[in-house]
Order: C-alpha cells, then sequence, then structure tokens
C-alpha cells in the first residue's frame, strides 16, 4: 500500500509483518507500520476492524487473556527490542507504554492516589517525590489548576471530562515513552472532548502518541499521520491531510466520506 | 447519508443550469451581433441578473454543506471545486452580457464586414463551455484535457481578428469605432474560452486530487 | 376514547389488585414474626438480670444462667472466625484472580455452591470422624470452632468470589496497564474494593454459625457445664495460654434445648430469656454487618 517515506531517526517504533490470533481467529493480518516519534497517529476504520485489537498488542494487554498469539514484529527504538518477543516481560513493556482507556476508569481512591499509583508500582514512595510528579502529571492533563485543592478528595467526584484527564495524568506520570489512547473521548460530552483534543495536541511535543478513533473529525483534528484499517489490514497509511482530501485506495474514499459503515 | 448523496446531486443540476443559462447568452450574443438583432440583444443584457442569482444560490448552499456535512476528500474536492466553477460561469455571463452590448452599438452603424471569425470562435468556446461542464458532472479527465487543448485555437482566432480589423482601421479612421468594438467582442469570446479552460482544469483537480492550474501542459501527462 | 378509558381501568385494577396481595403476604410474614417476638420477650424479659448473665446453669431454675454458654459461644466464634476467615478469604481470592477458567475450576465452583447447603448435622458427623477420633482434638472449643468453620468456608469464599466479580475489569486492566503485577494488583485494588462485601459475608456466616446446634452437639458440646474454659491469660510464664482451646464447652443454643426439655415451666421461661440474648446478639452482628455495606459503598460506586 502507499507509504509515504518519513525520515528514519524520527521513527519510534516500527510494526513488522505484525498477525495476532485469538485462538484460531486471525484478527490481524500482516500489518507493516511505522510510528513516528513524538508525532500523533491515529487508527481509525469501522468497528470490527481490528483497530483496538491493534492498540493493544503495543503493551502486550492481549497477555492477560489466554488462548492469544503474536506474529511478527514491533521494534522500539532506539533500543530495537521487539516488544511483543515472547522473551521480553510484558511488564517491562507496560512500564514503558502507557494506556488511557475508552471508559474513564480512575481508582475509587483519592486523585493523589490514583496518579500515584504508577510510581508506587515502581517502588517510589517518599512523599516529596510523589508530590512534585503528582503536580508534574496533573498539570501535563491541564488539571492541575482544577483539583490542587482537593488532591484527597475521591476520584469519583470528578465529571466524566476530569476523571478522563485523571486517567491521562496517572498514565503519563510514569513518563511513558509511547501513550495509547483507546477512543479517549467516545463517552464523553463535546467540551470535555475537545479538551481532551487540545491537550493530546500538546502533549505530542513530549511523547509519541498512538490514538484508536471511530470518531474520522477527532482524526483529522488532532493526527499528523492515519491509518485505515478494515477487517484486521491495514488499507492506506499517509499524511493525515492526505487521507483526508484525497486517499488513493477506493476503500478508504467510502469510509472516509461516510458511504459505508 | 442519501441526504447528503441528494442534495450532492441537486448542486450539480444548479451548476449545470447555470452553464445553460450562459450558453444560451453566449449563444444569443452572437446572433444579435450576427442577425444585428438589437431585441436579442437586450434580452441576453436582462437575463444576466439570472445568472448572478444562481452564482449566489450556489455559493450559499455550498458553504451550508460545508457547515453541516463536513464533506471529506473526494466530497470536499467536490464541493469546493463547484465554488470555483460557478466564479468563472458568472464571468462568463458578464461576458456574454458584454458581447450584447457592443452588439446593440454595432447594430447601429452599418456592418463593418460579414461576420466569419467571431461566430467561429464562438462555436469553439461554447463547445468548450458545455464540454468543461460535462466533465465537471462526469469527472471525466480526458474530456477535460481536450477542452484545454481547444483554447490555443481560440487565441489564435482571436489574433485574427485583430489583425484583420487593424487593417480595417489603418486604411479608413471611418471605421475605428466598429472596429474597436469588434475587438472587444473577440476579446470577450478569447477571455470566455480562457474561463472555460480554468473549469476544465479545475476539473483534473476534482479528479486527480492534484492542482494543476498555472502549470504548462507539459508539465502533466 | 371511552374504549381507551375502558382499557386503562382494567389494567389498573389488576395493578390494585396485587398492591392488595402483596401487602398481605408482607403483613403476614411481619405480624407472625412479630407475634414470636413479643411471646419471648413476654416470657423472658423478666427473667433478664445481671445475675442471669453471671450465673452458671444450675438444677433450680431461678438460680441458672448463662454464662457458661455465651462464653463458649463468643469463644466458639473466635475460633471459627479465625480459621475460616483467611481460610475463606484467600481461596476465593486464588479461585477468581489466579485459577484458569477452564472446566476444573468450573466444577470446583458448582461444588463450592453445593457445600453451602450441606445439611449442618453432615458437617457435624464429618468433624466427629475428622478432628475428633481421627485427629485427637477430643470434644473441645477447638473442634466446635473448626466445625463451624467448614459449615461457613462455602459462604465465605462465594461472598469473597462476589465482591471481587463486582469489580470491573476496567479497573484491573488500569493496573496492569501500568506495569504492576498481579499481586500489586490483588494487593493495592482487589482486595480492598472487595472488603467490604467479603465482612459482610464473613459476618452474615458468623450469624449463622452462633444458631447452629446440631454440629456441635455430633462433636460433642454437652449440655451442662458449670464452669468455664481455662483462662487465656495466665500469671505465670508465658502469659498466654491456648488450653481453653482444648476445654470442654456448651453454647447458647444447647442451653436453651436443655431448658426447654425440662417439665418446670420456669425454666421454660429461663429459654425465652436466653432465645431474647441469641436473637439480640444475631440482630447485632447483622446490623453491623449492614453498616459496614452501607460504610464501603459510600465509597466505591462501580
Amino acid at each position: 500500500m502507499p507509504i509515504t517515506t518519513i525520515v528514519s531517526e524520527n521513527i519510534k517504533s516500527e510494526v513488522k509483518n505484525l498477525n495476532f490470533y485469538y485462538g484460531d481467529v486471525h484478527a490481524l493480518k500482516n500489518i507493516n507500520l511505522p510510528i513516528e516519534r513524538r508525532k500523533v497517529t491515529a487508527l481509525i476504520g469501522p468497528s470490527g476492524c481490528g483497530k483496538t485489537t491493534f492498540l493493544r498488542c503495543f503493551n502486550r494487554m492481549h497477555d492477560l487473556y489466554p488462548h492469544n498469539r503474536y506474529e511478527g514484529e514491533i521494534i522500539l527504538y532506539p533500543d530495537g527490542i521487539n516488544i511483543i518477543s515472547p522473551e521480553i516481560d510484558p511488564i517491562e513493556i507496560r512500564m514503558q507504554i502507557s494506556m488511557v482507556f475508552q471508559k474513564p476508569n480512575p481508582f475509587p481512591k483519592s486523585i493523589y492516589e490514583n496518579v500515584a499509583y504508577g510510581l508506587r508500582v515502581r517502588g517510589i514512595n517518599k512523599s516529596q517525590i510523589l508530590d512534585e510528579k503528582v503536580e508534574k502529571s496533573l498539570r501535563g492533563a491541564a488539571l492541575w489548576d482544577e483539583v490542587k485543592d482537593r488532591l484527597h478528595d475521591l476520584a469519583f467526584e470528578l465529571s466524566g471530562g476530569q476523571q478522563q484527564r485523571l486517567c491521562i495524568a496517572r498514565a503519563l506520570a510514569t513518563d511513558p515513552r509511547i501513550l495509547l489512547f483507546d477512543e479517549p473521548t467516545s463517552a464523553l460530552d463535546p467540551t470535555a472532548t475537545s479538551k481532551i483534543e487540545e491537550l493530546i495536541v500538546e502533549l505530542k511535543d513530549e511523547v509519541t502518541i498512538i490514538i484508536v478513533t471511530h470518531n474520522m473529525q477527532q482524526a483529522a483534528r488532532v493526527s499528523d499521520s492515519t491509518a485505515f484499517m478494515y477487517l484486521g489490514e491495514l488499507i492506506e497509511f499517509d499524511r493525515t491531510d492526505k487521507i483526508f482530501t484525497n486517499p488513493a485506495n477506493r476503500l478508504t474514499e467510502e469510509y472516509i466520506t461516510g458511504r459505508f459503515g | 447519508m442519501a441526504i447528503f448523496d441528494e442534495e450532492l446531486m441537486k448542486l450539480k443540476e444548479k451548476v449545470l443550469k447555470m452553464g445553460a443559462l450562459v450558453e444560451t447568452a453566449m449563444k444569443d450574443a452572437v446572433t444579435s451581433l450576427v442577425e444585428r438583432s438589437s431585441e436579442l440583444a437586450r434580452k441576453v443584457i436582462e437575463n444576466d441578473h439570472k445568472v448572478n442569482a444562481l452564482d449566489v444560490e450556489i455559493d450559499e448552499e455550498c458553504i451550508r454543506l460545508l457547515a453541516i456535512r463536513q464533506p471529506r476528500a473526494g466530497d470536499l474536492r467536490f464541493i469546493t471545486t463547484a465554488m470555483k466553477i460557478t466564479t468563472d460561469i458568472e464571468r462568463m455571463g458578464d461576458l456574454a452580457e458584454d458581447i450584447a452590448e457592443r452588439a446593440v452599438e454595432l447594430n447601429e452603424e452599418p456592418i463593418l464586414k460579414p461576420y466569419i471569425d467571431i461566430p467561429r470562435m464562438a462555436e469553439i468556446a461554447q463547445g468548450m463551455t458545455r464540454d468543461a461542464l460535462d466533465a465537471f458532472v462526469r469527472k471525466d479527465k480526458k474530456l477535460a484535457m481536450d477542452v484545454i487543448m481547444r483554447d490555443d485555437e481560440v487565441d489564435l482566432l482571436n489574433v485574427q481578428v485583430f489583425n484583420e480589423v487593424l487593417l480595417f482601421m489603418i486604411r479608413d479612421p471611418h471605421t475605428v469605432s466598429r472596429a474597436t468594438r469588434i475587438t472587444y467582442v473577440s476579446k470577450y469570446i478569447e477571455r470566455i474560452a480562457d474561463h472555460a479552460t480554468n473549469i476544465a482544469e479545475m476539473v483534473i483537480y476534482l479528479v486527480e486530487g492534484k492542482i494543476i492550474r498555472h502549470t504548462l501542459p507539459s508539465e502533466n501527462k | 376514547m371511552q374504549d381507551l378509558k375502558k382499557r386503562i381501568r382494567y389494567n389498573k385494577l389488576w395493578n390494585s389488585l396485587f398492591l392488595i396481595v402483596g401487602f398481605l403476604s408482607t403483613m403476614v410474614g411481619l405480624i407472625l414474626l412479630c407475634a414470636l417476638m413479643i411471646d419471648l420477650a413476654m416470657d423472658g424479659a423478666p427473667r433478664l438480670s445481671y445475675k442471669f448473665l453471671t450465673s452458671f446453669p444450675s438444677r433450680f431454675p431461678d438460680e441458672a444462667g448463662i454464662l457458661s454458654a455465651w462464653v463458649g459461644s463468643f469463644l466458639l466464634l473466635l475460633v471459627t472466625a479465625l480459621a475460616a476467615i483467611p481460610l475463606g478469604v484467600a481461596a476465593g481470592i486464588y479461585l477468581e484472580e489466579y485459577g484458569k477458567k477452564n472446566w476444573l475450576t468450573d466444577i470446583i465452583e458448582i461444588n463450592i455452591a453445593n457445600l453451602a447447603g450441606v445439611p449442618s448435622i453432615v458437617y457435624g458427623l464429618l468433624a466427629l470422624g475428622l478432628f475428633v477420633y481421627f485427629l485427637k482434638l477430643g470434644e473441645s472449643i477447638l473442634t466446635g470452632g473448626l466445625t463451624l468453620a467448614l459449615l461457613i468456608l462455602p459462604m465465605v469464599i462465594m461472598a469473597t468470589r462476589e465482591s471481587i466479580r463486582a469489580i470491573p475489569n476496567s479497573i484491573r486492566e488500569a493496573s496492569y496497564a501500568l506495569g504492576a503485577t498481579k499481586w500489586q494488583t490483588v494487593q493495592w485494588h482487589i482486595i480492598p474494593y472487595s472488603t467490604g462485601g467479603i465482612l459482610t459475608g464473613i459476618i452474615i456466616g458468623l450469624s449463622r454459625a452462633i444458631g447452629e446446634t446440631a454440629p456441635i452437639i455430633t462433636v460433642g458440646a454437652l449440655t451442662f457445664i458449670a464452669f468455664l474454659p481455662s483462662p487465656p491469660l495466665t500469671p505465670e510464664f508465658p502469659f498466654v495460654s491456648f488450653k481453653w482451646l482444648m476445654d470442654p464447652f456448651t453454647v447458647m443454643p444447647i442451653q436453651m434445648f436443655n431448658w426447654v426439655s425440662r417439665p418446670q415451666k420456669e425454666f421454660q421461661l429461663n429459654a425465652a430469656a436466653a432465645g431474647i440474648i441469641l436473637m439480640m446478639m444475631t440482630l447485632l452482628m447483622n446490623g453491623l454487618a449492614i453498616y459496614i455495606r452501607y460504610r464501603f459503598r459510600k465509597k466505591i460506586k462501580w
């Protein structure tokens, strides 16, 4: 498929011949894709096309459930390690690659403890360090001003949009190398959605982002490159503006103009 | 989505209707000159407002569709092309009106010489207009490129008319007012052909997604 | 429009009908319960006194008290709790979080549910063979406690599993996605969030155990005990004694049964008074369970 050339030192990760099986079901078929460093790559496609399955390969979430099998490679640069190699411990990967989920899922703990959890898992317990990092992460998620006076209130008392930003802060606290977003705004109202989109565009200066969305306008608004998937295959991958003004593949054009799905 | 497809269909029809109005205007304007019918000329001048009204209508519809349907890819290119094309068509209508005005003036004086090249030019320009709009509706790249080719012919004829009429002016100063007006008419038709070429170039953008305006023909396939 | 009105009236008629039937059904149960309790109270209340609570049973109804009975019940529950809770909770956590979901674990789940329905006297027989004869633990508090622990173990396991299942999977995924191990997730999330449900389940289990008679009799609780088990604290080193575990004992329901079987009417009144005490203990425990559930539910809303 047509892939624009992207300069190689700007690649954070490269997907090579990725195949994925849920039991006998061949869910992802031969995916090849570069992920650019400090840019936003969007994955779009109709329901069931495999975009979330693909996203969850990056942080080995499939390892949590039985009968899943990866084939191929997802190389992480600059180390050059293969994320999905059975010899690599998934916990090691998840400590470097964070995820924000579709429905905001803060822990039923305080706001502070939510953000601090990822750090505690790494054995960081000194309150001074935690305080600093919690503040930094909450600032990074554009939430600090709204919660700085009530860090020890329960996370559930926040609104939906704030809860999702809290989840983003939680994911940022561990200084991830790649940040994965799985339809982060599909459960939120338009105002909350646009706040988070703004946030994503800001965040990409610091961290490489991959976002799955079924809202095409969102992909157009926030991403630099877009990959269109269908039935487990990568149909087209290119710069976002090209995909949305003049896609090369007929299937992509049909999906983008809303004529199927 | 069906609603949107219907709206796109209606938009196409409006553009074609505008094109038809302008084709008729151009034909009638030249006829009013050749057959020396100022009545026909005045009719052309009166009807120009219809063209302008359609231009506004189509622009407003395009803007509404952009806001509400948020079109992408092919649909986006189609709507933005439609907006640009109507500008050209509206200018063509004005030029036809100008031809009619010159016709009224020329009809008050005896005919300078039989009109041969001008109707010839007009025929080509009309054909170019019709084909350019057909190409738009059918997204026919080949037809569009063909239209672009024919522009040279019109340019040549324009030069021919100018040279011919120049001779008249040199030989007999009393012919100057008629001669000048004839060069205007020729210029107007040449400009109409240019606008038809613009439309054809827009069609190629529509089909290819590549803007070829302001490039030389040799640079394109 | 008239037809519509008729139809509405007809529908509403059935509505009112059920309202009446439902109300009457509720009232029947409520009224019977109240009648029983009032009867109990009227018989037993006069006998309640400090002396009643601190005297041993005796041949003379006026002298008889429930000291050995409620101390026995208390110590028994202590042993039951200490045995059932760690085992039940750990088993529940293991089955929910660590066990692979296959046909074997399905069978285990079905069996645990079945065990909860086994008649308590069967547990008594099992305990007799296992604890009293095989392990030679004798007819002691330890045996009684372990027997009841076995009885309520399925309840504790099921309560643990239900509470854990109530935790949405998105919370687990969030924890794992941050690089946590399974144990870290269990330690920081699973256990804290399910504590409310687990505690409730434990207390309900214990409040059932407090009223069990058949298995206790089977393992040899005595019906006439005029002494207390050995004290847990001793004046000499090591200052803590576990001898009380091996002492004979009795419990409240057995004491009540004993008194009810006597011909003298005064003993019936004693039984009623003991019944009131037992009911209060049960209501207290259930009230505690409800309170705990309420407190935890405020913090955790799924």
